[in-house]
């Protein structure tokens, strides 16, 4: 029997359903709201909501003072990279699991998910020690390695999934029709997984993107991504919560964009399986 | 050319044997089908035969040479699946030439192919069009279209049309046959369905759990079946048994009378019974005749004008002639 909603139930519903929405996003919309103040009135006592002297002087000044095109496409370059890269190593990884599993195969799965229990700061020291050995300080290949070896569990994870719910008879077939492993993986398995693969990919980028503690330690100056130019606002001058605040719009911005024009993409990929 | 022979091939999966020691000879161009109850090992076969499982011992040989640990895309062999396995992603086109892209064959020469298996399986007009546009049936299609263009040795049927709805199965049915006839290709097919072995097989091997019960053509397993098991599971409706002081009458521990080989009529005949349900399909009718003092329910097959009601009072008499015998281990007694 179909539940009934009834014309109040739904009202209800749609006022909390907004409310969750309104205090998830409000920190987001504070940001954005506080970049275009004045310093002054940023950190006005009682705060101002909407009726302030909107101003752009912010972006202004953040633009005049550092490269902003620089962080941004250092931030590109290692996103999309790592998440390139473990993408390549996470789909055969992720065939052998679903497709040929042996009784390890679950210890495995859930060895690699508790490598993302450990708190990265325990092994900064060991890897600051590599990064200096191999002079990969502040480069944005060194970057592009640390990110994706931290996401690769997650990467393996979602695809494992998803391939999963791929009939093994599709791919016996192409193994009777003479493919040969690599052919079955290109032509047969990745085209069939796209959607999983998409999602799989939007969501590292954002986790790639937003990752802040590997990449303020292991850069400086030359590799330093949007978090690091968000970081350069924080502190030294003292707190500056306008010119943060514009910093700060300015580096999620690009991502904010992809992640809601593939909202849908990341909510089919996320809840893929889930139902039949 | 296509003559699998399997020699002592065992499969086990950990500790379970699946198929214990088995041996078969499936000659060029024979269609041989595989049936039995679920369970029975038949699909396991026909996947050791495939490549898509290793033996756990013994040989496979295809054309007298040893194929055993040759991977399936170098058996030359070609497979239908249950499920139809197509590339969902792929159009009907491009799904039939994947093989031979695999096997990097010249485009003319692929292109031919598919047009021919295009016009053969009626797919000219859905060569555009992706899988999940089709119905069932041009599925099936598509799928034994993917396996002809390659021109195999053998094609291997994993219950290829137990997906289908009836008419269509019928129909799929005559169309595979028909295949066998043309092309003659060794066809390996596997199902459960006796009337699908009965009618397509030039032999037909009944296994349960791993074991061969019996080899032979529809009409030897009809005629002549070695054991219970094999009498019981060949011919619709199924084989009347019964046991007892009736048996002993014929020097057997159990006999068997197909339902076919007993008539029926309100006043003669040495066995009686009442009339339970009654099942008319216009040509014949099968009566169910409960309280014979024989076996619970003996079933009569009938001509479709006979009319008897539920309840009704009736005689029977098996043909004496064709009275199948069986000792008590359940093996046929010869003549």
């Amino acid at each position: 029997m179909a539940r009934s909603v009834t014309q109040q139930r739904k009202a209800i519903n749609t006022a909390v359903a907004w409310a969750v929405g309104l205090l998830i996003f409000f920190p987001i919309l504070w940001t954005i709201l506080t970049s275009f103040k004045t310093e002054a009135q940023a950190i006005n006592d009682p705060p101002l909501f909407l009726f302030f002297d909107w101003t752009l002087e912010n972006y202004a000044v953040v633009q005049e003072r550092s490269d902003y095109m620089r962080f941004l496409w250092n931030s590109i370059i290692i996103a999309g990279g790592s998440t390139i890269l473990g993408i390549i190593i996470a789909v055969p990884a992720a065939w052998s699991m679903a497709f040929v599993p042996s009784k390890r195969t679950k210890d495995i799965l859930l060895w690699m998910l508790s490598t993302k229990m450990l708190p990265a700061v325990g092994v900064l020291y060991p890897i600051y020690l590599v990064f200096i050995r191999l002079g990969l300080l502040d480069t944005r290949i060194g970057l592009v390695v640390v990110l994706m070896l931290i996401n690769l569990p997650i990467i393996i994870w979602m695809l494992y999934t998803y391939f999963k719910e791929i009939p093994g008879e599709i791919l016996e077939a192409a193994r009777m029709d003479g493919a040969t492993l690599k052919e079955e993986i290109l032509y047969v398995l990745t085209p069939m997984a796209v959607p999983g693969i998409a999602s799989t990919l939007l969501l590292n980028i954002i986790l790639a993107w937003n990752e802040a503690f590997w990449t303020l330690n292991l850069t400086a100056a030359k590799a330093a991504p949007l978090t690091a130019f968000i970081a350069s606002y924080s502190s030294p001058e003292g707190l500056f919560y306008a010119k943060l605040s514009a910093a700060s719009t300015m580096a999620i911005a690009p991502i904010l964009i992809l992640g809601w024009f593939s909202q849908k993409q990341l909510v089919r990929g996320l809840t893929f399986g889930a139902v039949k | 050319m296509g003559r699998i022979t399997l020699d002592k091939v065992t499969k086990r999966f950990g500790t379970a044997e699946v198929i214990p020691p088995l041996d078969l000879t499936i000659e060029d161009g024979e269609f041989t089908v595989f049936v039995g109850p679920s369970g029975c090992g038949k699909s396991t076969l026909l996947r050791l035969i495939a490549g898509l499982e290793d033996v756990s011992s013994g040989q496979i040989r295809i054309d007298g040479e040893d194929a055993t640990m040759t991977p399936p895309a170098k058996r030359g062999l070609a497979m239908v699946f249950q499920s139809y396995a197509l590339y969902p992603h792929m159009s009907v086109r491009k799904n039939i030439a994947f093989p031979m892209k695999m096997a990097k064959m010249p485009q003319e020469e692929q292109d031919r192919r598919i047009a021919s298996a295009a016009k053969a399986l009626n797919l000219t007009d859905y060569l555009e069009r992706r899988p999940g546009q089709l119905s069932g049936g041009q599925r099936q299609r598509v799928a034994i279209g993917r396996a002809i263009v390659r021109e195999p040795s053998a094609f291997l049927f994993d219950e290829p049309l137990s997906n289908l709805d009836a008419a269509l199965r019928v129909g799929m049915r005559l169309e595979i046959s028909e295949l066998h006839k043309r092309l003659q290709t060794t066809m390996v097919y596997v199902t459960h369905d006796q009337v699908e072995a009965m009618t397509m097989a030039d032999k037909i091997v009944v296994l349960r759990a791993g074991y061969v019960e019996q080899v032979g053509s529809p009409l030897d397993l009809y005629h002549a079946p070695q054991n219970i098991f094999v009498a019981g599971f060949i011919g619709s409706p199924k084989m009347n048994f019964i046991e007892g002081a009736e048996a002993a009458k014929y020097n057997a521990h159990t006999i068997g009378v197909r339902p076919e080989h007993i008539a029926i009529s309100d006043s003669e005949g040495p066995w009686s019974g009442v009339v339970g349900v009654s099942e008319h399909l216009g040509s014949d009718t099968f009566f169910h005749i409960h309280n014979t003092g024989l076996a619970e329910t003996i079933t009569v097959r009938a001509d479709g004008e006979v009319g008897f009601r539920h309840g009704d009072r009736v005689h029977l008499s098996p043909r004496t002639d064709v009275i199948h015998r069986f000792d008590a281990e359940g093996l046929r007694i010869n003549a």
